[in-house]
């Protein structure tokens, strides 16, 4: 079939029944076994669910509501409303009765699709509020049966209605599916949206399929490949991920039992491409070392070993760098037998070819450790408007600190505030019903404005530093983003928290708070006394070791030509923990850098003027709620400026 | 609205306890009680501490063997009966203390409830012939479907002594229901509990009487969950009825206020 054909995603799908008929398609864990879909089968489910929703009114142009886990029959739901020329619009499944009613009306959802009871309970207590939501079809009939309100129907019965119709209208489906264009939008995404309402995402066949097929491209996937899809399906990834790649390349979801049980079905399937933000990389992390520290002694020694000699050795083996000697090369050959491969495969991780993390920072150790032990870990860039797909590491190619090269057919350019601009053919055609939100977001020349702060460094990869709006300039001119400084800061196991300032300084200074836990133990070690934080906090061999960390920051710092003004100068270590209670915190844990510096302008002025010290006395709350006062004569130490490295080499 | 379609559908009674009164040497643990419990009903039996409501669901599934009255199930009346005949019968059980075997995995557990519905012998399923290879598949069938309905599917492998305790009580009724019984007996399904296991657990309970349609008595110490679930409920003290009826008609009975708030006898 010709390519251009194969533009939206209801011919994908008849492409692939077509091309690949008995070949699984989609699978889900229902009683304890494994249940499979091929292409032809998937195909008539989407066909009868379409046929289904016909009957009962779904027009072209109408909107239908997804909301659930991953389930085989939620997807196909969205596919029938795309074979209509419908928008499916999936939902959070964890978002509240009250949170879905925005997004109900803003989309003007007549049609739903609830995965189970309690789904419906919230789109049943919308109904007063939105008047158009006339119909709610549901998957698992489970404490529905006394439900007897009128707009409830089951899929099963919406499928025997669309089998009924497809019977006296056999070519009603294959019609509707040539009536679709890839201009046509093929599904609204809300965005989560930190302030306001959430903002609805529409984007084309033609974007997503392009991307898609990008990114099917980028790392070579093939019906063989096997995904998991366990992430929201209102998310930007898992539409991208799991529906739209396994449509253009083929390959096969598999929907995990339930939510609790990810980890198992992870094992059991083993899928060979992987998607998730650090925070679900960390949690794994976490699980192996608790059971290592329950582990007898020997395996416990040889964990030891063996990853000492993977983070010594693995990144580059993997990589294929030269300068491993053979008895590395031996040793870590029998790691693997001993450890990597076992630890692989309790993780479910064994037959991974391509695993990818992105949304925020990933830490460094919890990236080296996935690499080291041959878990081709890769970082991107991207955001719903975007289709995700800005930038990616290529294998081979991978920089912690960046986050790849631009993708092909991507144009990036850096603004001159130092704003990351997209053009590219995934940009979305609109926000939903808000022209003057498309208007801000797309300029004339159609980049997107990403409102994350980057440049590129000196091998064309792209670096993000942080939030636009938040990146300043030092007196001279240069870039100074503070939250990249202060996560860079806190990445180390002693600093817990960490505030910046330089925003039309002469210089950055920075206030750092030790983590008790961490730094109590470090001088227990070394038997140095302290009597509580304050006290900790200002030992000479504290300040020694935080200074070290600092530096550390700098050189890194200085290795870009953008950020190597930003170097620390001059720090303090304060006298108490930053607290949420005195608003120096959000209750989410972000500092609140405006109402710092305000607080403890003294301690800022003192930074700035070049004084080795200074008091300050400061109201604190106790657990309790009764106020009292700390004080300290605190310390201001001075860190070393290191140069850019070109510039080294040439002195 | 469901209130009115599960009274609807209580039907004849199932069982029928009469005149049961139970002593253990000089100590009068039940005395001339009778009650009915119909098909699909939820019965609670309720009562301060020693009232004899353990007593009595032991007298219902042949533990204890009253010195008078008669028990009658599905219209048999019988004066003796071995527990595994009542078991056989169709009547399961929980217990107050969790009876599971805690070095085996919750799938194991469940399987035994399995245990009076297989037919082979032990060499056949040694050796996984033929009918036992079919039988276990059955079996397995069955227990996966309660393992669905009691969304414990993420726990299927894990050893039962590693639960915490609220999962091992829905581990425990998962046995008893994997038994498909007509009767099923609860003896404080939610003792020791905090208030979201207990939700969850009164969830289960109305969910197996309502879709499995099983008849329920349960011994419940926590009064707002008896009479949010029960369709009716007995009171004993110190061995007697001395309430029997619908939850508002308890609630408002004297003799049951004062067994509870305590009045000189």
């Amino acid at each position: 079939m010709p390519q251009a054909l194969q533009d939206t995603f209801p011919r994908l799908l008849l492409n692939q029944a077509k091309v690949r008929p008995d070949r699984p398609a989609i699978r889900e864990k229902d009683l304890g076994i494994w249940q499979t879909w091929t292409w032809a089968q998937a195909l008539e489910e989407v066909r009868s669910l379409a046929c289904g929703l016909a009957a009962q009114g779904f027009k072209r142009g109408d909107r239908l509501a997804v909301v659930g886990d991953n389930r085989p029959r939620l997807y196909w739901a969205m596919m029938a409303a795309q074979s209509l020329g419908g928008v499916p619009v999936p939902l959070y499944q964890d978002a509240v009765a009250a949170e879905m009613a925005f997004v109900l009306q803003d989309a003007d959802i007549g049609f739903a699709v609830a995965e189970d009871q309690e789904q419906v309970d919230k789109l049943l207590e919308n109904l007063t509020q939105c008047p158009k939501l006339g119909r709610i079809y549901f998957d698992d009939p489970r404490g529905l049966r006394h439900y007897a309100q009128g707009e409830l129907m089951s899929l099963d019965a919406l499928q025997a209605l669309g089998r009924d119709f497809a019977g006296r209208n056999p070519e009603f489906f294959a019609a509707e599916v040539e009536k679709g264009r890839a201009a046509d939008v093929a599904v609204i995404l809300y965005t989560s949206g930190t302030t306001g309402n959430p903002k609805g995402v529409a984007q084309t066949h033609a974007a997503l399929i392009e991307t898609a097929r990008v990114l099917v491209a980028f790392d070579g996937f093939t019906e063989k490949d096997e995904v998991l899809c366990y992430l929201p399906m209102a998310w930007v990834g898992d539409f991208l991920y799991s529906y739209a790649q396994s449509l253009v390349a083929g390959f096969r979801l598999n929907c995990p039992e339930s939510p609790e049980t990810v980890m198992t079905d992870l094992r059991e399937i083993g899928p060979t491409y992987y998607f998730g933000p650090p925070r679900v990389y960390e949690n794994i992390l976490t699980q192996v070392m608790i059971r290592i520290e329950d582990a007898s002694w020997p395996k416990r020694w040889m964990f030891r070993y063996f990853m000492a000699l993977a983070k010594r050795v693995g990144m580059s083996i993997m990589e294929g760098k030269p300068g491993v000697s053979l008895k590395d090369r031996l040793l870590y050959a029998l790691g693997g037998l001993l450890v990597y491969g076992p630890l692989k495969n309790v993780l479910g991780l064994s037959r991974i070819r391509v695993a990818y993390t992105g949304g925020e920072a990933i830490g460094p150790d919890l990236f080296d450790f996935y690499r080291s032990i041959g878990v081709n870990l890769k970082q991107l860039y991207g955001m719903t408007e975007t289709c995700v797909t800005v930038s990616m590491h290529a294998s081979g190619e991978v920089k912690l600190e960046t986050v790849g090269r631009p993708m092909p057919g991507v144009e990036v350019r850096i603004a001159d505030s130092g704003e990351v601009l997209v053009r590219s053919p995934g940009v979305m055609r609109e926000y939903h019903k808000r022209p003057d939100a498309t208007r801000e977001a797309i300029d004339a020349e159609g980049f997107f404005h990403t409102g994350d702060a980057g440049f590129f460094d000196a091998e064309g990869h792209l670096k993000i530093i942080d939030r636009a709006k938040d990146v300043g300039r030092l007196a001279d001119g240069a870039l100074f983003a503070p939250k990249y400084i202060e996560n860079k800061l806190k990445f180390f196991p002693y600093i817990k928290e960490a505030v910046c300032f330089g925003d039309v300084r002469d210089k950055v200074c920075a206030f750092v708070n030790i983590d008790m836990a961490a730094v109590g133990n470090w001088a227990e070690r070394r038997n140095i006394a302290y009597s509580g934080y304050a006290d900790l906090a200002s030992q000479p061999a504290v300040c020694d070791l935080i200074r070290e960390c600092v530096e550390k920051v700098n050189r890194d710092l200085a290795a870009y030509s953008a950020l190597g003004e930003s170097q620390i100068r001059r720090f303090l270590i304060l006298h108490k923990e930053l607290d949420a209670d005195d608003g120096e915190l959000t209750r989410t844990r972000k500092v609140r850098r405006g109402h710092i510096a305000d607080k403890y302008v003294v301690l800022v002025d003192a930074l700035y003027s070049g004084k080795s010290s200074c008091f300050i006395e400061t109201q604190m709350r106790f657990e309790d709620g009764r106020i009292g006062t700390v004080s300290a004569d605190l310390p201001i130490l001075e860190a070393q400026r290191y140069a850019a490295p070109e510039a080294r080499k040439a002195a | 609205m469901s209130e009115i379609s599960e009274r609807g559908k209580i039907g004849a009674p199932l069982l029928q306890v009469e005149d049961i009164s139970l002593a253990f040497g000089g100590v009068v643990a039940l005395q001339g009680v009778s009650f009915d419990v119909r098909e699909h009903e939820v019965r609670a039996i309720i009562g301060p501490n020693g009232a004899g409501k353990s007593s009595m669901l032991n007298v219902i599934n042949g533990v204890y063997h009253p010195q008078r009255g008669t028990v009658a199930f599905k219209g048999r009346r019988r004066r003796r009966v071995d527990p595994h005949e009542a078991a056989r019968q169709g009547i399961a059980r929980t217990f107050q203390n969790i009876a599971l075997f805690r070095g085996m995995s919750v799938l194991d557990n469940l399987m035994t409830g399995r245990n009076l519905k297989m037919r082979c012998n032990v060499l056949q399923q040694a050796l996984y012939l033929g009918p036992a290879r079919r039988e276990e598949l059955e079996h397995r069938e069955k227990v996966e479907a309660v393992i669905d309905f009691l969304e414990i599917q993420h726990i299927r492998k894990t050893p039962v002594g590693r639960l915490p305790y609220g999962l091992q009580k829905r581990v425990e009724l998962g046995r008893a229901l994997a038994a498909e019984p007509e009767l099923l007996l609860l003896d404080e399904p939610m003792a020791g509990m905090n208030l979201e296991e207990k939700q969850d657990m009164s969830r289960f309970i109305l969910d197996v009487n309502d879709q499995m349609g099983t008849t329920i008595v349960l011994i419940e110490h926590d009064m707002s969950v008896v009479m949010d679930l029960s369709d009716r409920v007995v009171v004993l003290d110190y061995g007697r009825k001395i309430a029997d009826g619908t939850p508002d008609e308890v609630r408002g009975n004297k003799a049951v206020i004062d067994a509870y708030l305590g009045v000189a006898h």
